[in-house]
């Protein structure tokens, strides 16, 4: 699930697409909360973790006994995570995407690596739901080596539920990427149909066959679903705005354990999602 | 003595640009030679704007650098190679210079701005 516009109902279909498969009890779902610069799916699906792994990055040490000064590592960083003053190297952690470039370019051989701590994930159980999320440290700007720890956390052959950050940045793609198939939720105003043509155009680069999911569709215009009928993209599911809604969702629960008429739609998306995906899967063998 | 001023064009009349990573050009007074010359910034880079800065006016040889902001990061490079800073508010390259000459340019010890100030509305998300 990813959205362009922030805010638009990316976890509210995440949570009661993975307890409304729970419920019905047919296939095992895990849901990754991939949202990791601000992370809060679990707060719905109330998972007890049990699992904890810090994530680093290794970034480079220098030994000034060896270091020449010759400044070979500042002209291969892509990130100018090190400078070269007076003679001796300056790093700067912070702005390292621990690539290893310095560490193989020094001909002095004065470069090692050392962990540098950006976040943590973690695994838990929310009933039968499997349940993993990362949460990058504060003042941390690099979220998609989280993502892709987070993403490995994943076990094989299970459906997994992704729920991406806002926006059609770095995050968002390294959280979509790789994905079967990309749900864009959004919603009837002017900034959500914005964001989502941004977003739309994001996942037709990275070749993501996706569709679209409506929430508060009673407010705004009609612009949204003309768009998606010009561009011929599905609308798979609409929510209308209801402050009996919005309030389950202040609460942190679940729609569908709130107003259970709202299970067999959930169940209806993903039918709906594993159908256009077989049928791609059968378009790209033929 | 080389001395860099952040520039917004290539000659002594240009306006001083007052960010330093983010800078469009400098021109770096060669005060032994009386001569200018004027270096494009290479300020698109996505991250690091001020160390690859502050890297390059190292590579030159300045030992001095006026400027009107400038982040803890690029201050660290330069203040490394012994660079001195001074952050200036006069209108042009010329004005700035004069301004430093007389001694009225005010030296930097620290930081005057945080990181990615230069970017616009002090951050770079959204």
């Amino acid at each position: 699930m990813a959205s362009g516009k922030g805010g638009t109902g990316k976890t509210t279909i995440v949570t009661n697409l993975a307890r409304a498969l729970a419920l019905a009890g047919k296939i095992p779902v895990q849901v990754l909360d991939c949202d990791v610069e601000e992370p809060n799916a679990h707060l719905f699906l109330k998972p007890v973790f049990h699992e904890e792994e810090e994530v680093t990055l290794p970034v480079p040490e220098v030994d000034n006994n060896r270091c020449t000064g010759c400044g070979r590592c500042s002209e291969v960083c892509a990130f100018h995570a090190l400078a070269v003053a007076g003679g001796k190297v300056i790093t700067f952690p912070e702005m390292c995407h621990g690539c290893g470039g310095c560490t193989i370019a020094c001909p002095a051989g004065a470069i090692s690596e050392k962990p540098h701590r950006i976040g943590v994930v973690a695994r838990g159980q929310a009933g039968r739901i499997d349940f993993a999320h990362g949460k990058i440290d504060v003042g941390v700007p690099l979220a998609p080596p989280v993502i892709r720890v987070v993403k490995k956390l994943a076990f094989k052959e299970r459906l997994t539920l992704i729920d991406a950050p806002p926006g059609t940045s770095c995050p968002v793609v390294a959280a979509v990427k790789d994905s079967d198939f990309c749900l864009l939720v959004t919603e009837p105003t002017p900034f959500g149909l914005n964001d989502l043509r941004l977003a739309v155009g994001m996942v037709r680069e990275l070749g993501v066959p996706f569709a679209v999911v409506i929430n508060r569709s009673t407010l705004g215009d009609l612009r949204v679903e003309r768009y998606c009928q010009r561009e011929g993209i599905p609308i798979l599911l609409k929510i209308p705005f209801d402050k009996g809604y919005a309030a389950t969702y202040a609460r942190g629960d679940c729609l569908v354990e709130e107003y259970p008429e709202w299970v067999t739609p959930f169940i209806g998306l993903w039918q709906e999602i594993e159908r256009l995906v077989s049928q791609r899967a059968r378009a790209a063998g033929n | 003595m080389k001395v860099a001023v952040t520039a917004q064009g290539k000659d002594a009349t240009a306006a001083v640009d007052p960010r330093f990573g983010r800078c469009q050009y400098f021109v770096i007074a060669d005060t032994a030679k009386n001569t200018f010359e004027a270096v494009a910034n290479d300020n698109g880079v996505a991250g690091g704007a001020g160390v690859a800065t502050a890297q390059a006016l190292l590579n030159r040889g300045v030992e001095i650098v006026l400027t009107g902001n400038i982040g803890p990061n690029a201050l660290r490079v330069l203040q490394g190679a012994g660079v001195k800073v001074y952050t200036t508010t006069a209108p042009t390259v010329q004005a700035a210079l004069q301004q430093w000459q007389a001694g009225e340019a005010m030296l930097l010890s620290q930081a005057n701005v945080g990181s990615h100030f230069g970017m616009g509305q002090g951050g770079n998300r959204w």
